[in-house]
């Protein structure tokens, strides 16, 4: 149990600036999921606080104690963290057995022979892979060497756990019955863990709270249903939700503090209380785009008011739900209905849009002007 | 933002006294320091003391040099070598001599070593088990021993004694028993293999559905080999073929076996000459002129190749490959490996073996030509006359076979070991400045020919150094296994560094985490995961030190003979017979060592050279 803070963390490779002016503090208990593409610098901002890599600039304190003040060149050494790390690719020592990969770190630690072996059975009981103590890594599926890496880095009761990736390499359903194992982990063991991810599903439903990484800058903080509904610019909001969210383009105006937007989807005005303090023009039309989830429209057969008269473009139905392409003027725009649904094509319906849920961004910063509530 | 542009931060004590710390308190670093001295001292002061010695004025030549005085800056060396009367028969010959050779061995051992390649792995060839084996033997066997297998073949009067050819009757002509002909030919049956391990190497890693692609674009076989295989095997060619080209032009062995009895010298064997009769200096200059011709080549081929070097070939998933049936060209290939196989080894070694019997050679080999002598015999029973026993009864013969085992297991297991360690430090250090330099440094010998080095060696430890500090090691085993230890570097450090490489830095780093300090995780973790790499690294150098000759040629002395050079000094004094069955023992040493090192180590042979 720790929090930790990161104050101006820069990282450079050689002349390649890796990680920029990273600010971010992490609750006790949190879980922090480390989101975005590859490349971004998740994986080396998980590093820099284990301690495997050495930042330029900065500081990092955990539960205040200082172990990273480049100032000073002082770095802690890894072991000194009170952490422990999964790596995306297990990092299991090929030669030893799934009992002497977790015994290890706690030999070194010098706890004595009967403490080692109630920790390293529980662990393997906690993960389910007791009966596999005495196997070596390369005799286990990829799913049993996961659960033999977790339960290592688990073993040592650290205050902070880091978790690279860790399902990347497992199949979809093993993948699913995984996150609900490290959900469970989370809550029974209390740690403050750090998760990097590149996928969203991931990141939403296991965290507490998701840190969005761009080009090396963090771009959002915020909990999962917050990013998710109001992504901070146009490339996050991009990024989160599948399928993706429908961006329109239209002209927007302040008008008596109000914001007066004009589009294929109609025309809205938002009140003060949804704006953001983003930069916008004052005054004068300027260019914008919408934004809005495809579960948030629905569609009526019959008119309704308000609603706005659009074509059924193309229809797809996967069983649970269905996929529905409406054309109004130009903009195409996708709806995601629950169930079995069929429309013909070219067939004229009505879009119910909830303006509440639009997202409103200034198309020239792409930062968001409007929130949905 | 740049990391210039960061601000620079103050100096502060503590700063200060944390970046010692971080330093100091890592022992990773301690052991790069310590390494990169050591490689600095055994690479780069030789080379610098001896390109100094080429420009400093010895004792030996100032009775050519009236008014002289000894250490004096001095061109006279340079001079003599470039630009002298003597210039011609010194450098010129002796380098067009070098060059002629390299280049036609080239010419005929890539494209045999290519495609000996492409039909042992890529085509449907029957007996594909027992021929792959039979094709690197050649390799395996010292490239002085062919020569002497040559001469078993083609001797004749000029030299004394018949060979099995001249012995039948044959004449055989002085230009096709010695000089140009026979080393190109021999060379070429030796590295041969170079091209065959790289090209072999190659194919094998190449996915089949990259062929099988083209077959789909409807691309027909020869457009296939032609614009897909072909290019994506052609970085390996072409890097066989500069490391034929270097190690032909500096070769000693078989050059000095079969040129220099009618004169026909290259610019190793001449350096030779120089080197034990002087002016030392020159030949040193010559050597330099071997490693600036080594240099060059190597540079031309980053320049070509650069980027290129190396497809990914291998793509972790495909290890599938379909095989090209050979068809109606079946026979014809066969009989061609046959030829090949029964030129290139079965019959000069036949002769060589059964020379070892004869006391006579090229007289047969009826009853009363045939004896035992050579192996087992004592003086007082020889039929003709000779000074020395059959070589078991000869003491010179286990001193020098001792010499052999000696030498090569204790360099090897040196070597191996240094090779382990440098290659753990350019694998960690990829892309860092230590890490390229460690590779660099460690590279150098590998511009050398055998020749080359050990003068170098030479020059620099006939003296003692840093007032006795380093003493003089003129003419002790130290040297010898000095010598072959840091010759060795390049190879042993390549295969340390694939080692090193496979074993991945997270395994290091979890353990890290897990609180190990870096002595432990080299105890617990790299220690036992490199331990397969290490011994099958170390019998492949064991195996290159057992044959040497070329190395430690200019090092014998009557107390560190080793059974190469034993074989080589008879077979000069005419002794064939025993040369060869040296020559023989040496063989089966090897052999042996070899299928010691395949059976416990799983050494492949196809990872040496």
């Amino acid at each position: 149990m720790s929090r930790i803070e990161l104050k101006h963390i820069d990282k450079f490779y050689g002349s390649n600036h890796v990680l920029r002016d990273i600010n971010l503090t992490i609750e006790d208990g949190d879980f922090m999921t480390l989101l975005g593409p590859s490349g971004c610098g998740k994986t080396t901002t998980l590093r820099v606080v284990s301690g495997l890599e050495k930042p330029q600039n900065g500081i990092m304190t955990i539960d205040g104690v200082e172990m990273i003040n480049a100032d000073d060149a002082y770095y802690a050494e890894p072991s000194k963290r009170g952490l422990n790390l999964v790596f995306q690719s297990y990092a299991l020592w090929p030669h030893m057995t799934v009992y002497d990969n977790i015994a290890f770190g706690l030999k070194i630690q010098k706890m004595d022979k009967a403490e080692i072996d109630r920790r390293v059975m529980d662990s393997l009981r906690m993960m389910r892979i007791d009966m596999y103590k005495d196997r070596y890594p390369t005799e286990l599926s990829g799913g049993q060497q996961q659960r033999v890496a977790i339960a290592r880095a688990v073993a040592s009761s650290p205050k902070l756990l880091l978790l690279d990736e860790p399902l990347s390499n497992l199949d979809a359903k093993l993948r699913i019955d995984m996150r609900a194992e490290l959900q469970r982990l989370h809550k029974e063991l209390g740690t403050t863990i750090i998760y990097v991810t590149h996928d969203q599903t991931e990141a939403l439903t296991m965290s507490t709270k998701i840190a969005l990484f761009k080009a090396g800058e963090l771009n959002q903080v915020a909990t999962p249903m917050e990013l998710y509904n109001n992504p901070i610019d146009l490339e996050a909001a991009d990024f989160i939700g599948n399928p993706r969210i429908n961006l329109i383009p239209g002209k927007a105006e302040m008008k008596n503090g109000q914001l007066v937007v004009k589009s294929e989807l109609g025309a809205h005005t938002f009140g003060a209380e949804f704006l953001t303090d983003e930069e916008k023009p004052a005054s004068g039309e300027f260019d914008c785009v919408l934004a809005c989830r495809p579960e948030q429209i629905t569609i009526s057969r019959e008119p309704v008011e308000g609603a706005l008269p659009v074509t059924v473009y193309a229809n797809q139905p996967a069983g649970s739900e269905t996929i529905v392409t409406l054309k109004a003027g130009e903009e195409e725009f996708l709806v995601k209905e629950l169930g079995q649904v069929h429309y013909d094509l070219d067939q004229k319906v009505w879009a119910i849009i909830d303006q509440n849920k639009i997202n409103v961004y200034n198309k020239e910063t792409t930062r968001l002007i409007k929130r949905a509530v | 933002m740049s990391k210039k542009d960061l601000p620079r931060k103050p100096l502060t004590k503590k700063r200060l006294k944390n970046l010692i710390l971080n330093v100091v308190k890592n022992p990773f670093n301690m052991i790069v320091l310590v390494s990169l001295i050591v490689l600095f001292c055994l690479i780069v002061i030789p080379l610098l003391t001896m390109i100094k010695s080429t420009f400093t004025m010895a004792q030996s030549e100032l009775r050519r040099n009236p008014g002289a005085t000894i250490g004096q800056f001095t061109l006279y060396y340079w001079k003599y070598m470039i630009a002298s009367n003597m210039s011609k028969a010194v450098l010129w010959e002796p380098l067009l001599n070098s060059l002629f050779c390299g280049a036609m061995t080239t010419l005929i051992s890539v494209p045999l070593g290519s495609v000996l390649a492409w039909l042992m792995i890529r085509t449907d060839i029957p007996g594909k088990k027992v021929l792959g084996l039979l094709v690197t033997i050649p390799y395996m066997i010292p490239s002085w021993t062919k020569a002497l297998a040559w001469l078993a073949v083609f001797r004749n009067s000029t030299s004394g004694a018949n060979g099995f050819l001249a012995g039948m009757g044959i004449p055989i002509p002085d230009w096709l028993a010695y000089g140009p002909i026979a080393i190109v030919l021999c060379m070429s049956m030796h590295y041969y293999a170079f091209s065959y391990i790289q090209v072999s190497g190659a194919l094998r890693s190449i996915n089949s559905e990259l062929e099988e692609m083209g077959e789909i674009q409807g691309a027909n076989k020869a457009q296939i080999l032609r614009h897909i295989t072909l290019p994506l095997i052609m970085p390996s060619v072409l890097s066989a073929l500069v490391m034929t080209v270097s190690k032909s032009i500096g070769t000693y062995g078989v050059a000095a076996n079969l040129g220099n009895r009618i004169g026909y010298y290259t610019l190793a064997t001449k350096m030779r000459v120089f080197i034990d009769q002087g002016p030392r200096g020159v030949g040193y200059a010559m050597s330099i002129v071997l490693v600036g011709m080594a240099a060059l080549i190597l540079m031309g081929n980053q320049r070509i190749i650069g980027v290129r070097k190396s497809y990914a070939t291998v793509g972790g998933k495909g290890g599938r490959s379909t095989l090209m049936p050979l068809g109606k060209a079946k026979k014809p290939m066969m009989l061609f490996l046959f030829v090949f196989l029964f030129l290139a080894m079965v019959m000069p070694f036949f002769v060589l073996i059964m020379e070892t019997f004869q006391i006579t050679t090229g007289a047969g080999y009826g009853l009363d030509n045939l004896t035992l002598y050579n192996w087992i015999g004592t003086p007082d029973k020889a039929v003709k006359y000779t000074n020395y026993p059959g070589i078991f009864r000869h003491d010179e013969f286990w001193s020098a076979m001792w010499n052999t085992v000696r030498l090569s297991l204790i360099a090897s297991i040196i070597t191996a070991f240094c090779g382990q360690f440098l290659g753990y430090i350019s694998s960690r250090g990829r892309g860092k400045w230590y890490g390229n330099l460690t590779e660099q440094l460690v590279f150098v010998p590998y511009l050398m020919s055998g020749v080359a080095f050990s003068t170098m060696y030479f020059s620099m430890f006939s003296r003692p150094h840093l007032g006795g500090l380093i003493p003089s090691l003129y003419g002790t085993f130290t040297l010898i296994i000095l010598t072959s230890v840091v010759k060795h570097f390049p190879f042993a450090s390549r295969s340390g560094t694939a080692n090193m490489l496979s074993i991945s830095v997270e395994l290091e780093e979890a353990a890290d985490i897990a609180g190990a300090s870096f002595w432990k995780r080299m105890s617990s973790i790299i220690i036992p995961l490199a331990k397969n790499g290490f011994i099958s690294g170390f019998m492949l150098v064991f195996i290159s030190i057992a044959k040497e000759l070329d190395l430690i040629i200019i090092m014998m002395t009557p107390t560190t003979r080793t059974l190469s050079f034993l074989a080589f000094t008879y077979s000069q004094e005419g002794y064939n017979q025993m040369s060869d069955a040296i020559s023989v023992v040496v063989l089966f040493y090897i052999l042996l060592c070899y299928i010691a090192a395949n059976k416990i180590g799983g050494a492949d042979i196809s990872k040496s050279w």
